[in-house]
C-alpha cells in the first residue's frame, strides 16, 4: 500500500496535507480498502467551524457507513464537489482527486503521524 | 467464541481475500470489490465458499415425521432428489432458523441450516425428537461451493457427465464432478441461477481448482460474503438474523408460501390463528427515492414522521444504483407504491414500498 511521505496521518485513517494554516484532508489507501466500494460521500459542513474530533461528513460504502472526523480544530473552507457524482474516486485516487475537504486551522499539527509512524500503526 | 476456519481458508487468504469473523467462522468477505463481484455473478459466473453452512443428516423410518413436526413447509410433497425451502418455527411465534430440506430417499434427508444457528438448530430439533430418529451433524465434513451466475452450468458441465440441464431449480443429484462424488444441487442465494456443490472436504481444494480452470474462459471469480448479501437482497431473499428472527413470524415475513397448514407442526395452531386474524405488521421491500442508503436498524417513518417500523436489511443495489431495503412496517403501510420515509442519520429520506425482487 502507498503512504506518501509528504502527507501526515491520523489514527482515524485520514491523511492531512498541511500548507501553512490550511490543510487538505482525505482518507488513506488503507481506509478506502477496508471500506470497499465507496458509493456516497456526504459532507454538508462547508463554512462551519468544527472542533478536533467532530464529524465533518459521512462516507458510505456498499457494505458499511463510516464517519469522517476533523483531525484538528478549524473551519471547513471547501469541500470536494467532484465526489458527489464520482464517489469511487476515493477508491481509485485517495490521495489525489479523492480528497474530502480543505480547512483553515490554527493550532499544532504535532500530533499527526508521519507516513512511517502510520504504517507502524497498521502493523505493516 | 472461538472462530473456526473453513477447509479452504488458505486458498482464500492466498487470493487476497479480506477475511472476517462471520457466524463463528473466519470467512472471505471480499476478494476485489463488492460491486465487481456482484456483477461477476449477475453477468457471468462466480464461486462462493459457503462451507460455514450446517448440514444435518436425518435417517430412518421416523425421519419424515420428525421433519414434518419441526418444519413449516410440507416435506411430504417432495420426492427423491428434490429440495424444499422451509423454516423451523419456535413455540412463541418466531422462527428458529430457515433451512433447505433435501430428500435423498424415503428414509434419508439432509437439512441445510445457517452457520450461526448450527448448535441452536441441532438442540431445537433434538428437543422435538421424542422418537429417537437418527441424526448426524456432518457440517465439518463438507465443503460447500456455490457456483452461481448465467455461465455456471456451462462451466460445471465441462467437469461432469451428469446432464446439468436435468438438475432443475431446487432439484439435486448425487454424481461425479471434477473427479469427486458430491451432491450437485440446483439451488443458490443469488437469483442468478447456478448450482451448489456439497463436496466431501478432502476433495474441496481439487474441485475448487478445477472449477476455476473450467470457468476461466468466462472470467470466473471468487465471490465474498459482501456481494452475497447485495445479490440476495436485490432478489428480496430473507436473511436469518436480519429479516427473520426468533421474534418474527413466518407469516409476517411473507413466508406464508412455506407455511403449510396441511399438517401439524411446531406452533402451527397459533400460526393458523394468526393467518385467519391477519398479521399486524409485515415485511416489505422499499426503494429509496432520494440519495441515501438504508441500513439495518434505521427507523421507517410515515409522511408525518411517525415511526412505523424498522429496516432489517438495506444496501445500495449495484444493479439499480439506488438504495433498497426490507423492513417490518405496520400492516396499513404494507401496500405497494405507498410513500414512506427512512431516517438516515439526521434526515428523513423519501422511499416507496415495492414488491421484491428489486431486480427482476
Amino acid at each position: 500500500m502507498n503512504f506518501p511521505t509528504d502527507l501526515k496521518y491520523t489514527k482515524d485513517h485520514e491523511w492531512v496535507k498541511v500548507d501553512g494554516d490550511t490543510a487538505t484532508i482525505g482518507i488513506t489507501e488503507f481506509a478506502q480498502n477496508e471500506l470497499g466500494d465507496i458509493v456516497f460521500v456526504e459532507i454538508e459542513t462547508e463554512g462551519e467551524n468544527l472542533q478536533e474530533g467532530d464529524v465533518f461528513g459521512t462516507i458510505e460504502a456498499v457494505k458499511t457507513v463510516s464517519d469522517l472526523f476533523m483531525p484538528i480544530t478549524g473551519e471547513v473552507t471547501e469541500i470536494n464537489s467532484g465526489l458527489e457524482d464520482n464517489p469511487e474516486i476515493v477508491n481509485s485516487d485517495p490521495y489525489g482527486d479523492g480528497w474530502m475537504i480543505k480547512i483553515k486551522f490554527d493550532g499544532s499539527t504535532d500530533d499527526f503521524l508521519s507516513a512511517e509512524a502510520y504504517q507502524k500503526l497498521l502493523g505493516e | 467464541m472461538d472462530v473456526k476456519r473453513i477447509p479452504l481458508h488458505d486458498i482464500h487468504k492466498n487470493l487476497g481475500a479480506k477475511m472476517m469473523p462471520f457466524a463463528g467462522f473466519e470467512m472471505p468477505v471480499r476478494y476485489s470489490s463488492d460491486k465487481e463481484e456482484h456483477f461477476c455473478v449477475r453477468d457471468g459466473v462466480g464461486v462462493f465458499d459457503v462451507s460455514h453452512m450446517g448440514e444435518f443428516m436425518v435417517r430412518g423410518a421416523g425421519a419424515l415425521d420428525l421433519i414434518q413436526k419441526v418444519t413449516s413447509n410440507d416435506a411430504s410433497k417432495i420426492v427423491d432428489d428434490q429440495a424444499q425451502y422451509s423454516c423451523l418455527p419456535n413455540d412463541t411465534g418466531g422462527i428458529v432458523d430457515d433451512l433447505i430440506v433435501y430428500r435423498m430417499g424415503e428414509e434419508e434427508y439432509m437439512l441445510v441450516v445457517n452457520a450461526s444457528n448450527i448448535e441452536k438448530d441441532w438442540n431445537w430439533i433434538q428437543s422435538k425428537n421424542t422418537d429417537g430418529v437418527e441424526m448426524e451433524d456432518v457440517s465439518d465434513d463438507i465443503v460447500l461451493l456455490a457456483v452461481q451466475g448465467p455461465k455456471a452450468a456451462e462451466t460445471l458441465q465441462k467437469l461432469t457427465e451428469v446432464d446439468l440441464s436435468s438438475v432443475g431449480f431446487y432439484k439435486f443429484t448425487k454424481g461425479m464432478l471434477a473427479g469427486a462424488e458430491m451432491i450437485i444441487s440446483g439451488t443458490g442465494y443469488t437469483g442468478s441461477g447456478g448450482f451448489e456443490l456439497y463436496i466431501p472436504k478432502e476433495h474441496g481444494i481439487t474441485v475448487w481448482e478445477k472449477v476455476f480452470e473450467a470457468g476461466a474462459e468466462f472470467d470466473i471469480k471468487p465471490i465474498g460474503l459482501g456481494a452475497r448479501d447485495t445479490l440476495r437482497l436485490e432478489k428480496g431473499f430473507c436473511l436469518y438474523g436480519n429479516d427473520i428472527t426468533d421474534t418474527t413470524s413466518p407469516l409476517e415475513a411473507g413466508l406464508g408460501w412455506i407455511t403449510k397448514f396441511t399438517k401439524e407442526f411446531t406452533n402451527s395452531e397459533n400460526l393458523k390463528k394468526q393467518k385467519e386474524e391477519g398479521v399486524t405488521r409485515k415485511l416489505v421491500g422499499f426503494e429509496m427515492k432520494e440519495k441515501g442508503i438504508p441500513r439495518q436498524g434505521y427507523k421507517l417513518l410515515n409522511d408525518e414522521g411517525e415511526e412505523i417500523g424498522e429496516v432489517t436489511s438495506g444496501t445500495i443495489s449495484p444493479c439499480l444504483e439506488k438504495g433498497v431495503g426490507m423492513g417490518y412496517v405496520k400492516k396499513e403501510f404494507a401496500t405497494v407504491d405507498i410513500e414512506i420515509k427512512v431516517e438516515v442519520r439526521n434526515k428523513q429520506l423519501g422511499a416507496r414500498v415495492v414488491r421484491p425482487p428489486f431486480v427482476k
